[in-house]
């Protein structure tokens, strides 16, 4: 009986956090003013993390909420620093990339279907997850399963992730590095403006 | 905003405690959440904190741009390299069992290094962003 209602408070709590999401995703989407924008995206990150967080995956939480609220929300507004608050009205009818969304996100959630139910102990993702936190102190030393299935067990997988912001950081230098020499600066409206 | 008292005081209050809790994301996850990248992100962070109040001039004064762009490329080779380091041990690639004596020790000594690696790529590709867009001009 107390089980059933500590499920049914989190059920709640995850419902109004998905809600606010929801709301989130269609006001980012509504918003002419990029600046509210970039505000409702680094709160859209918090309510993620606070998402990851009911789901127990705290360490994927704090990445969101340094990287998606933290970091990306500056790195936005010093985008928006050199474009205007604005965003342009569309030149042409929206209806075309209304569809293509609407189609996208309608295979998106068919996809969905096909998924295991959400918690599911017959799967192998949580079968595996036993074994790992069996296995971790005794052959590693490493009390935090997770740290020791990213860096030990899975540690080829961490060496493709940490290539990928490799590439995605030296891919970002060379589209924005070129052109960064300005032919004549003018006084106060420099890189430290911001 | 750089000429703002408050602002100021705050950051260079705040800025060592974010480091220094970076640093203990970084070197606690074998025992708590987090790990380089939570790290990374954190100490990238706190740069951009300081680069923002003070000025990017400021900022690249104590790290400067060719500084992060070799420690780009250094993190990644820190990780392959303690992998190949596996390898010639005797394991396969990534294998940290025999880097020393004790397997516990080994593999410790192991993770140590390949998340050194992600934090210093993971720190370094967000500060080269921040610098590569708050480095250009309003055109």
């Amino acid at each position: 009986m107390a089980e059933a209602t500590i499920f049914n408070a989190e059920a709640l709590f995850n419902m109004a956090l998905l809600t606010g999401l929801a709301v989130l995703t269609f006001g980012i989407a509504r918003l002419r003013n990029l600046f509210g924008v970039v505000v409702l995206a680094s709160i859209y990150s918090f309510l993620m993390a606070t998402v990851l967080v009911v789901l127990d995956a705290v360490d994927v939480a704090m990445t969101e909420a340094s990287v998606g609220a933290g970091v990306s929300a500056v790195l936005l507004l010093s985008a928006l620093h050199l474009t205007r608050m604005e965003e342009a009205k569309p030149m042409r009818s929206t209806l075309l990339p209304l569809f293509v969304a609407g189609v996208t996100g309608a295979v998106l959630v068919w996809g969905t279907l096909d998924l295991p139910d959400f918690g599911d102990p017959t799967q192998p993702i949580h079968a595996a997850g036993p074994d790992y936190l069996e296995r971790t102190v005794p052959e590693t030393g490493i009390a935090n399963a997770v740290t020791s299935t990213l860096a030990s067990y899975r540690g080829f997988d961490t060496l493709g992730e940490t290539t990928v912001i490799f590439t995605a950081g030296i891919a970002v230098l060379v589209l924005l590095k070129r052109g960064t020499r300005r032919r004549n600066p003018k006084p106060g409206e420099g890189g430290d403006a911001l | 905003m750089r000429f703002d008292a408050i602002l100021r005081v705050a950051t260079k209050i705040f800025l060592p405690l974010v480091l220094l809790f970076g640093l203990y994301v970084q070197f606690h996850g074998d025992y708590g959440p987090g790990g380089g990248f939570q790290a990374g992100v954190i100490v990238a962070a706190g740069f951009i904190l300081y680069g923002l109040i003070y000025g990017l001039s400021a900022l690249t004064r104590i790290v400067p741009p060719w500084l992060v762009e070799t420690m780009v490329p250094l993190g990644v080779a820190i990780y392959a390299g303690t992998g190949v380091a596996g390898w010639l041990t005797g394991g396969n690639f990534l294998d940290y069992s025999r880097l020393r004596e004790d397997v516990h020790l080994a593999q410790e000594t192991g993770v140590f290094l390949v998340e050194l690696g992600v934090l210093i790529t993971v720190s370094s590709t967000m500060l080269a962003i921040f610098y590569a867009f708050a480095g250009r001009d309003r055109s």
